[in-house]
């Protein structure tokens, strides 16, 4: 398991979410990581609910879980998403950063680091720069960035912010997501 | 913005191991990553151009030390944090805990110690005040001075209060501080039976026994091995039926403990067993 694909969101990114996972490939040789801003326990189901548009394991993982492929892992509320370098996952209760905790730039650089080329990092709809200095991290490390089209978003903030500061190498629709994620599954 | 670049992994080994071997503070079993962030933030907070200044600053400079360890260890901390947590602490532990003489708790790594105040309200309510005692402990003696003092901000106090209420409280929170400007004073009766220390869960060893110990979101900081040294010493320290409570993405799954306690309920409390019961599961699986 080389790659990783993450997937950082807030306004507006839960209903590209619902639009994708369900069109996911069922055995992604790969992990998925998605961070998305929400408020402590209002959305603690948010796993539950994507959990029932998609055949892969969703989970809110413990501090110390390895990455296994086909999973999908949800940033907990509250915590920052860090990946170590034997590509376990560890969790920090660390200041907000971009207001923010899980911060989107926390994971996205972290992840770049021990995956580096082989990072796919994807900023949807939003109203905060969360994720940006995260994408270019990710380009510093030979990894890919992608941003929803800023026209497809209900807020877009954040890919604009995205496309404006970082190089971005892919500005995708929320149909063509699925279909990019699932074509790096095959070698 | 994070420059997560800035530090070598290397370089940042070569740093804490010369720190644990200078002044005896030893981090270098830390998750790294986010010792690392952690170590990066220092630089840009205090505006060290490079590494090497900070490392000139940390080693010439003896009483940088002090300013190193509060901003590397994280002092994030809320009263009632996780509410279902306290609510399992209220309704399950202590009324098993009710039945002793004397009750020992540990709360380690307790910072601030929001959480302090937060299980002093608990035993008020349980009524078990007069024999109870609470050990807080924490590496850092800065925050530790502001456990004791127990005053924090007013503007935390709605939040608080949600969570107390969550928890299963029926009281006014309001009735447990006196509002003063900006800060909220906690009553001095909670207080009573705190006892602050220093206490570094790497390199001290146990010093009591306890029938509880809560160590939240203190672990999810260092790497699996000393995690499990940790572990040990937690069980070292926990008494044949005590209860262990960790934050709510912490697990003792990775560890020996797994064997020989077990989870109470949906929240992240364990039971220690009793040695027959251990022998028992042992001899059958």
């Amino acid at each position: 398991m080389e790659t990783i694909f993450i997937i950082g969101g807030s306004a507006g990114s839960l209903k590209v979410l619902l639009e994708v996972l369900p069109q996911l490939h069922h055995h992604l040789k790969f992990p998925i990581i998605i961070v998305l801003h929400r408020k402590g326990y209002a959305d603690s189901q948010l796993s539950f609910l994507l959990s029932t548009k998609t055949n892969l394991k969703v989970v809110e993982p413990d501090d110390k879980d390895i990455l296994e492929p086909g999973y999908i892992y949800i940033a907990p509320p509250d915590y920052h998403l860090l990946i170590e370098s034997d590509k376990t996952i560890s969790l920090d209760f660390s200041e907000k950063l971009n207001f923010s905790r899980p911060s989107i730039d926390v994971t996205f650089s972290s992840a770049a680091k021990v995956f580096k080329e082989n990072t796919f990092a994807i900023l949807l709809s939003g109203a905060n720069a969360d994720g940006v200095a995260g994408l270019n991290h990710v380009k510093a490390n030979n990894g890919t960035t992608l941003v929803q089209n800023p026209v497809t978003a209900e807020v877009n903030y954040m890919p604009l912010q995205a496309i404006t500061q970082s190089k971005i190498d892919f500005v995708l629709n929320p149909d063509e997501i699925a279909a990019f994620i699932n074509k790096l599954d095959v070698p | 913005m994070i420059e997560p670049d800035l530090i070598k992994d290397e370089e940042l080994e070569s740093l804490l191991t010369e720190i644990a071997e200078l002044y005896g503070y030893d981090f270098t079993q830390y998750s790294k990553a986010s010792i690392k962030r952690r170590v990066n933030r220092i630089c840009l907070i205090d505006k060290f151009t490079s590494f090497a200044e900070l490392r000139y600053q940390l080693i010439k400079q003896h009483s940088y030390l002090q300013r190193f360890i509060e901003e590397i260890t994280v002092n994030v901390t809320e009263m009632f944090r996780d509410p279902s947590f306290y609510k399992a602490l209220r309704e399950q532990v202590l009324p098993q805990l009710g039945t002793y003489p004397l009750i020992r708790i540990w709360l380690a790594g307790c910072s601030t110690g929001e959480e302090v105040y937060s299980v002093a309200i608990l035993a008020k309510e349980a009524g078990l005040m007069h024999k109870i005692l609470l050990y807080a402990t924490d590496i850092n003696p800065s925050v530790l001075e502001k456990a004791r003092n127990g005053i924090f901000p007013i503007s935390q106090m709605k939040l608080y209060s949600e969570n107390y209420i969550l928890s299963g409280g029926q009281r006014n929170f309001s009735e447990y501080y006196a509002a003063n400007y900006d800060f909220a004073r906690f009553n001095d009766d909670l207080k009573e039976k705190m006892i602050f220390a220093t206490h570094n869960l790497v390199s001290d060893r146990s010093f009591n026994e306890f029938q509880l110990i809560i160590c939240r979101n203190v672990l999810i900081y260092f790497d699996k091995d000393l995690q499990a040294k940790v572990f040990k010493l937690f069980d070292d320290s926990l008494e044949h039926l005590g209860f262990l409570g960790l934050g709510s993405k912490e697990t003792i799954r990775f560890s020996k403990l797994d064997k020989h306690y077990h989870q109470i309920s949906t929240e992240k409390i364990w039971r220690k067993q009793k040695e027959e019961q251990r022998r028992f599961k042992t001899d059958f699986t």
